[in-house]
């Protein structure tokens, strides 16, 4: 689950991180009355969106006096921006960050990640800061240093010190520094966050050490022990189908082709994916209905599929494991004819009860395609799927 | 015999009296599996399924001579019963649990870590469909009347993609020695790597598929280990041509955040290592049959 830039800057605050006066608003006059509040004669006005790249697309707004702060506002709130890292739907901004002005003297990098394969948490850091750290990667590899953590004594402070050295700090800093360092790891480990990224991690003009831009992801499967941080939650910020789904315990990924899913299982599931695309067609979605897929599971996978409305031809494919395929296929029977189906429906049975599953398909006089294998259940999906198209022209 | 379970290998289930564990308990000594009791704690002494319950797994160790353990406890609990289950002297254990916190799991492999490796316990999993040694021990929740006996080891991430497989392997009349599911979580037990190492030393096993994913590092490290140390063939299937970077595809760990973690980078990876590829995942099982055919 991610969270927005001044929920990580007020999590870390409590850490010990020092970060620059600010304060949320959610209207333009909200806006004008944070930069008043706050002293000094320069305001940042920050898109609060769950993504990082907002400065490139005009996100971030450096404000001089009070009606430039309304004017950056005004323009922001409501827009919808596109990153790098958003997709082309991109994500609604729909509250501002308004925070005083730093004086810069340098930019660093700092970030903590879950290495999966070093089973540990790795913290990054560069001392050169502000761009993306993937871009930083390929032109300057060497730049950026890793420290790994071992999970069962957390991170010492000679490392810390280690990391306040690769930042390029001078004495005077060090001790700072390594307060900051253990304070962001502390923050990550006792958050069950998998992400935490300062970048920049700037020196002010003072010699201080600010976190001038903080992102943070958490452990989703964490999240029953980490209430607090669960109410921190943004569903604007989401695609609405994957939230809808996940609601009903669904897993779902909506992609941008015009063949719809619904399989049990994540990996037969992409397997499936990969089935369409080998055979000339592209996915709707990703969609895993579990291993438990009742009628009224079944049902409400059928309505996800069926909101998105680029979706031409839909496939059904459920390896019957713990199930039992004649379940699986009253429940497509089921919501087939609760729904009133407008596009063809491929159906690929295996597993427990194949036979008894095929008959009530079969039985039930439906226009279901049916398929024996995945490579025929994808090719009729895709010849289906060009039948449809075919008919619009 | 196949590996980590057979016929005698002696089973207890954590989590045992619950709804699933007591389904797929049921489903296990339907099978064969040779389970000897199960763990609740505050039900010790009581009977079920016409087998003892234990308070902990220290007892069934000492009372049924357990060697190893299913765990079904929920999420929030089951890195604990792993521990538990190491610490008791349990040799291998499969985790089914779903949802299980990445910093848990972290723990639990700092703690396996600890033990000499001769009495390391072996974890597979967690959120896995488990390991099943056809005719003879199923540890697990899959269909065991899809897997037929034979000289094929499949280790795979996911559940029902693996059955996919034992399933066009059996429509072949080609047989499993045994299954391994790793789990589709970013941090799991055994890798793909550490059970290519048993199937190598298993005489049972003549060639090896591996089914795996997008994210992480684990598949190309297990070619590159079969490239340098194995004898036996290896067979790979690679799921997610069409996952979007950035985007977790159901299984926690299946997510493209890095260079070389996509499955064409991966699949090209394997084939400079010499592994052999099933160009689609229908073809998982004529592909196996053309690797045995050439043996």
């Amino acid at each position: 689950m991610d969270i927005h830039e001044y929920q990580a800057k007020q999590l870390l605050a409590e850490y010990g991180i020092k970060i620059a006066e600010g304060g949320l608003a959610y209207s333009p006059e909200d806006a004008v009355q944070r930069s008043r509040e706050i002293a000094g004669n320069v305001w940042v006005v920050k898109a609060q969106i769950h993504s990082g790249g907002r400065g490139k697309v005009g996100g971030v707004r450096i404000c001089k006096n009070h009606d430039e702060v309304a004017q950056a506002a005004e323009d922001l709130l409501g827009k919808r921006l596109v990153t790098l890292q958003t997709g082309p739907a991109g994500k609604v901004c729909l509250r501002l960050y308004v925070e005083a002005g730093t004086d810069i003297a340098k930019e660093l990098y700092l970030s903590f990640l879950v290495d999966r394969a070093h089973e540990r948490i790795v913290m990054v850091g560069s001392a050169q800061g502000g761009m993306e750290i993937e871009e930083l990667a390929e032109t300057n590899p060497n730049a950026i240093k890793k420290i790994y953590i071992e999970p069962a004594v957390g991170l010492q402070d000679f490392q810390a010190r280690e990391m306040a050295f690769i930042l390029g700090l001078d004495a005077s800093q060090i001790q700072h520094a390594v307060k900051l360092v253990q304070g962001c790891y502390r923050a990550m480990r006792d958050l069950d966050a998998n992400m935490l990224e300062i970048n920049p991690l700037v020196i002010n003009t003072h010699g201080e050490l600010l976190a001038l831009d903080a992102k943070m992801a958490f452990d989703d499967n964490a999240l029953f022990r980490r209430q607090r941080i669960s109410e921190l939650r943004d569903k604007t910020q989401e695609d609405p189908r994957e939230t809808a789904a996940a609601d009903r315990g669904l897993s779902y990924v909506g992609l941008d082709g015009d063949i719809g899913c619904m399989i049990n299982g994540a990996g037969l599931a992409m397997a499936t994916m990969d089935m369409i695309k080998l055979s000339g067609g592209e996915p709707a979605n990703f969609l895993d209905v579990g291993g438990g897929a009742s009628a009224e599971r079944t049902e409400k996978a059928f309505r996800m599929v069926l909101a998105d409305e680029n979706v031409k031809a839909m496939l059904v494919n459920i390896f019957a494991g713990i199930n039992r395929c004649d379940w699986i296929a009253e429940g497509v029977v089921q919501a087939v004819k609760k729904i009133n189906m407008k596009v063809p429906l491929i159906v690929r049975l295996s597993g427990t009860n194949v036979e008894q599953g095929r008959k009530i398909i079969e039985d039930s006089g439906l226009p279901i395609i049916m398929a024996n294998t995945l490579a025929e259940a994808a090719q009729k999906a895709v010849q289906a799927r060009n039948e449809v198209v075919a008919r619009q022209a | 015999m196949a590996i980590f379970i057979d016929k005698q290998t002696r089973i207890i289930v954590q989590g045992f009296t619950g709804k699933i564990g007591s389904f797929h308990a049921q489903d296990m000594i339907n099978y064969g599996s040779n389970v000897v009791g199960g763990i609740t704690p505050g039900k010790g002494g009581q009977t079920h399924l016409d087998r003892p319950v234990f308070n902990t797994v220290k007892e069934a160790v000492e009372q049924q001579g357990a060697e190893a353990s299913i765990i079904f406890v929920p999420p929030a609990y089951a890195a604990d019963s792993i521990m538990e289950a190491a610490d008791a002297g349990i040799k291998y254990c499969v985790a089914i649990t779903d949802g299980i916190p990445t910093q848990d799991m972290m723990r639990v492999k700092i703690y396996l870590s600890r033990f000499p490796k001769e009495k390391r316990m072996i974890l597979t999993g967690p959120n896995c469909a488990g390991t099943i040694s056809p005719g003879k021990s199923m540890l697990g929740i899959m269909p065991g009347h899809i897997y037929i006996p034979g000289n094929v080891g499949i280790v795979g991430r996911s559940g029902t993609l693996g059955y996919e497989a034992a399933d066009q392997m059996k429509a072949l009349g080609i047989g499993v020695s045994t299954s391994v599911g790793i789990g589709g979580d970013p941090i799991n037990g055994s890798s793909h790597r550490d059970i290519l190492e048993k199937f190598e030393t298993d005489p049972e096993t003549k060639v090896v598929v591996m089914i795996g994913e997008i994210g992480g590092p684990q598949e190309v490290e297990a070619g590159i280990f079969a490239k340098e140390n194995m004898s036996k063939p290896l067979v790979a299937y690679i799921a997610g041509l069409t996952a979007p970077k950035g985007r977790r595809m159901g299984h926690a760990g299946a997510i493209i955040s890095s260079t070389g973690e996509s499955a064409a980078e991966k699949v090209e990876i394997l084939k400079e290592l010499g592994v052999t590829i099933s160009p689609t995942p229908s073809a998982m099982g004529e592909t196996v049959a053309s690797v045995l055919a050439k043996l």
